[in-house]
C-alpha cells in the first residue's frame, strides 16, 4: 500500500505532464435565459442520451417547472422509465452489465458542464469521426479511444477524419486529426447540428446548477444593499469619530 | 417607565451575573490605541467568518449524509432541492477560502508590526494553534463533499504520515481507520470537522482574547499605550474614563473605548468585507476552480486517479516546500517545519522595537523577500512541478526558512529608527 501511494505521488507530475497537450476548444455560446434551446436540448438529452446517461441528482419536475414544459407534456414526451414526475432522473441501466458493455459505466452526467467545462462537451459532440479499428466503428478527436458509440450519428452523419502523417527522426509515424469531413448522410446540416449541440450544452449547463440565473439576480439585489450599508456605516463611523480627529 | 423596568431589570442581572462590569471592562471602556489602520479590521472580519461557518455549517448538517454511499448525492441535495441550500452551501465553501484570506491578513499585520512581541507572545501562540487548527477544520470538510479532489487530497495528504520512519504505516492505518480512504474515513473526518475541532477553535479564539484584553492591542507604531502612573499628561490621557483594571495601575495615552468607536469602524469594515464575499457566492462561486476546484463535481472514485492532483490555495505555499525536497521524509519534516517555526516567531525576533515603521532596511528587505517567497510558494504549489518550478520552489523555500534564521541574527543589534513618545495619527 505504501509503496503504491509513494509511487502515486512520485508519478503525479509526470501524469500532469503527459495530460498537459492543450487540445483546441470552441467556444459554446450557450443562453440559459433561452427557454425555447433549454427545452430542445432537453428533448435532445432525453431521446438520445438518456438510456445510458443519467442526470441522477436532477428531478424531473424541476426541469419541467425550470423549463416552462407542462408537467402532462413532459410525462408523455420526456420521461421514458415508469418513474413519477417528482422523482430522480436516474435510468434503467444496469452499472455492472454496462461496464461490460462499454468498458466503464456511463457516467452521470448532472454535473458534467461543471466538471469538463461547456466548451469541451460543445466540441466533443461535434468531434466524432469514422474509426473502423473501434469497437463502435467510430473516435473523437477531443476524447482518444472514446468508450461510447456516436450517438448522434442519425443527425449528424459520420464524418471523416483528414488525417495528416509524419515520421520523426526516430522513423516513428504520428498521426494526427486535422480537420473533420461531413459524411452528408445525417438529417441536418452542419450549422443545424452545432446548433442542437449548442442546446444540449444548454441544457447540461442548467442541469450542472439549476439556480444559476436565481443566484446572480439575487447577488445584485444583495450587492446592492450592502453598497447602501457601507455607504450609511461609512458616515456613521464618520460622525462618531468626529469629535477623535 | 419603560426606562425604569429596564434598569431594574439590568440591576436585577448585574447582581447575579457581571454583565455590564464585562460590557465596561472589555468594550465600552476598553482602551483601544487611536492609530489603528486598515490592517486591524483582519481580526473582527475573522470572528465574523467564524461565525458565518458555524452557522451555514449547522444549517449544511442537517442535510448532509456522511456515508461514502451517500455524501455526494446529499451536496447535490443541498444545491437542489432545499430552499436556498446553494445559498447555505456556497456561503461555507466561500466562507472557508474567505477565512484563510483574512486570516494570512490577520498574520500579516502582526508581522510587520512586531504583534507577537514580548509581552505579546502568548496571544501569537493562540493564534498559530487557531491557524493549525483552522487547516486540519479545512482538510477534513475538504473531504465531506466526496469528490475526486476530496478524495485524493486527502489521499495524498495522509499518505505523508507514512514518512514518519517506524510507525508511519500503523498511524496512516489509524487516521484512516481503514486500509484506503474509505467511508469510516470520512465519517470520522464528519465528527471532527464538525464538534471536535469547532469546539477547539471556539476555545482557542476565546483564548486568543483573553491573553490580548490582558496585555492589549499593539498598534502600527508598536509604542505601547499604557505608561507608568502618573507619568502622562493629562492631553496625552484624553477625555475618555477607562475600565480601572486598566487605567488603575497604569496612566493610557492615545487610547479611545473599544465601543463605539470601533464597532461602527468594524461595522464600515464588514460591509466592506461582505460586498467582496457577496460578489464570489453570486457572481463567481467556484473562484475560478480554486474554491471549488472542477473534478470534485465528480463523485469519489478510488480506481480513477485525477490529472492533477493540488491541494486547496491556502495549503498551496507548504505543499510547494513539501514538493521541492527530493527526500519524502525530509520534505515532510520541512513542511511541517514550515509551520512550526512560525511559534518560535516572538523569541527568534530579538530587537525591543516591534513596528517596521522603526526598524532597519535590512529588515523590511526580509519581510518583503519572505513575503514575496510566500506567493511564489503558493503559486508553485497550485502548479505541476516542473524541473524549472521546481528549483523555483528550492529557492523561494530558501528565503522562507531564510528569513527566520536572519531575523535571528540581526535583531539582536539591529539598528532602528527612534520610537515616538506618543502615538502618530
Amino acid at each position: 500500500m505504501k509503496k503504491l501511494l509513494i509511487a502515486l505521488v512520485a508519478f503525479l507530475p509526470s501524469l500532469v505532464f503527459a495530460s498537459g497537450a492543450a487540445i483546441h476548444l470552441d467556444k459554446a455560446n450557450y443562453d440559459l435565459t433561452d427557454k425555447a434551446s433549454l427545452q430542445n436540448g432537453a428533448k435532445l438529452f432525453m431521446n438520445y442520451c438518456s438510456a445510458c446517461h443519467s442526470t441522477a441528482h436532477q428531478r424531473y419536475q424541476r426541469v419541467a417547472t425550470d423549463l416552462g414544459i407542462p408537467d402532462q407534456l413532459m410525462k408523455d414526451n420526456l420521461i421514458f422509465t415508469n418513474s413519477k414526475i417528482g422523482e430522480l432522473m436516474k435510468n434503467s441501466m444496469d452499472k455492472k452489465d454496462a461496464a461490460k458493455w462499454f468498458g466503464n459505466a456511463p457516467l452521470d452526467l448532472t454535473l458534467e458542464a461543471r466538471l469538463r467545462g461547456p466548451d469541451w462537451i460543445y466540441t466533443y459532440l461535434r468531434s466524432f469521426y469514422k474509426d473502423p479499428n473501434r469497437p463502435f466503428g467510430v473516435n473523437n478527436v477531443v476524447f482518444k479511444d472514446v468508450g461510447m458509440p456516436h450517438v448522434l450519428e442519425e443527425l449528424q452523419g459520420i464524418p471523416t477524419a483528414i488525417i495528416e502523417t509524419h515520421v520523426d527522426e526516430q522513423g516513428v509515424e504520428h498521426h494526427t486529426v486535422v480537420g473533420l469531413e461531413s459524411s452528408g448522410t445525417g438529417e441536418m446540416s452542419s450549422d443545424e447540428y452545432d446548433r442542437a449541440v449548442l442546446d444540449l450544452v444548454n441544457f447540461l449547463v442548467y442541469s450542472g446548477e439549476p439556480n444559476k440565473l436565481e443566484r446572480q439576480s439575487l447577488g445584485f439585489w444583495v450587492i446592492g444593499f450592502l453598497i447602501i450599508l457601507f455607504v450609511l456605516s461609512y458616515l456613521l463611523k464618520k460622525e462618531y469619530w468626529r469629535d477623535i480627529h | 417607565m419603560l426606562k425604569k423596568l429596564v434598569m431594574d431589570g439590568i440591576d436585577w442581572i448585574d447582581t447575579r451575573i457581571p454583565m455590564t462590569e464585562t460590557w465596561n471592562k472589555h468594550l465600552a471602556q476598553y482602551p483601544t490605541p487611536v492609530n489603528f489602520n486598515f490592517w486591524y479590521f483582519f481580526g473582527s472580519l475573522a470572528m465574523l467568518v467564524l461565525v458565518n461557518q458555524l452557522l451555514t455549517g449547522i444549517w449544511l448538517t442537517m442535510h448532509y449524509n456522511p456515508s461514502a454511499e451517500g455524501a455526494f448525492a446529499s451536496i447535490e441535495y443541498i444545491m437542489r432541492d432545499v430552499p436556498y441550500g446553494w445559498l447555505l452551501r456556497y456561503m461555507h465553501s466561500t466562507g472557508a477560502s474567505a477565512f484563510f484570506v483574512v486570516i494570512y491578513l490577520h498574520m500579516f499585520r502582526g508581522l510587520i508590526y512586531g504583534s507577537y512581541q514580548k509581552p505579546r507572545e502568548l496571544i501569537w501562540i493562540f493564534g498559530m494553534l487557531i491557524f493549525l487548527v483552522l487547516m486540519a477544520e479545512a482538510f477534513m470538510g475538504y473531504l465531506l463533499p466526496w469528490g475526486q479532489m476530496s478524495f485524493w487530497g486527502a489521499q495524498v495528504i495522509i499518505s505523508l504520515f507514512g514518512a514518519i520512519p517506524v510507525i508511519g504505516d500503523d498511524l496512516t492505518l489509524w487516521i484512516r481507520g481503514d486500509y484506503v480512504i474509505s467511508g469510516a474515513t470520512l465519517n470520522r473526518f464528519f465528527a471532527l470537522h464538525v464538534v471536535a475541532l469547532p469546539l477547539a477553535l471556539v476555545a482557542l479564539v476565546f483564548l486568543h482574547i483573553v491573553a490580548l484584553h490582558e496585555v492589549g492591542s499593539n498598534n502600527p507604531d508598536g509604542v505601547e499605550i499604557k505608561q507608568k502612573k502618573g507619568s502622562a499628561s493629562e492631553e496625552a490621557k484624553g477625555k475618555f474614563t477607562f475600565h480601572k483594571q486598566y487605567s488603575g495601575k497604569k496612566d493610557i495615552i492615545d487610547a479611545i473605548p473599544f465601543h463605539p468607536y470601533f464597532t461602527v469602524k468594524d461595522i464600515m469594515g464588514v460591509s466592506a468585507f461582505l460586498i467582496c464575499f457577496a460578489a464570489v457566492i453570486f457572481f463567481i462561486p467556484e473562484g475560478g476552480g480554486f474554491f471549488l476546484e472542477p473534478p470534485n463535481f465528480e463523485a469519489a472514485n478510488g480506481l480513477k486517479t485525477p490529472a492533477h492532483i493540488a491541494p486547496v490555495w491556502y495549503y498551496t505555499p507548504y505543499y510547494a516546500i513539501l514538493r521541492a525536497i527530493p527526500d519524502k521524509l525530509i520534505g515532510v519534516v520541512f513542511f511541517g517545519g514550515s509551520i512550526a517555526i512560525l511559534f518560535l516567531l516572538p523569541w527568534l525576533d530579538r530587537c525591543k522595537v516591534k513596528s517596521i515603521r522603526y526598524r532597519s532596511w535590512i529588515h523590511k528587505l526580509n519581510i518583503t523577500q519572505f513575503i514575496i517567497c510566500f506567493i511564489v510558494l503558493g503559486v508553485l504549489g497550485a502548479l505541476p512541478a516542473t524541473p524549472l518550478y521546481t528549483l523555483i520552489a528550492q529557492i523561494a523555500s530558501v528565503g522562507y526558512f531564510g528569513f527566520f534564521i536572519a531575523l535571528f541574527l540581526y535583531s539582536k543589534n539591529e539598528k532602528t529608527k527612534p520610537l515616538p513618545t506618543r502615538l502618530t495619527h
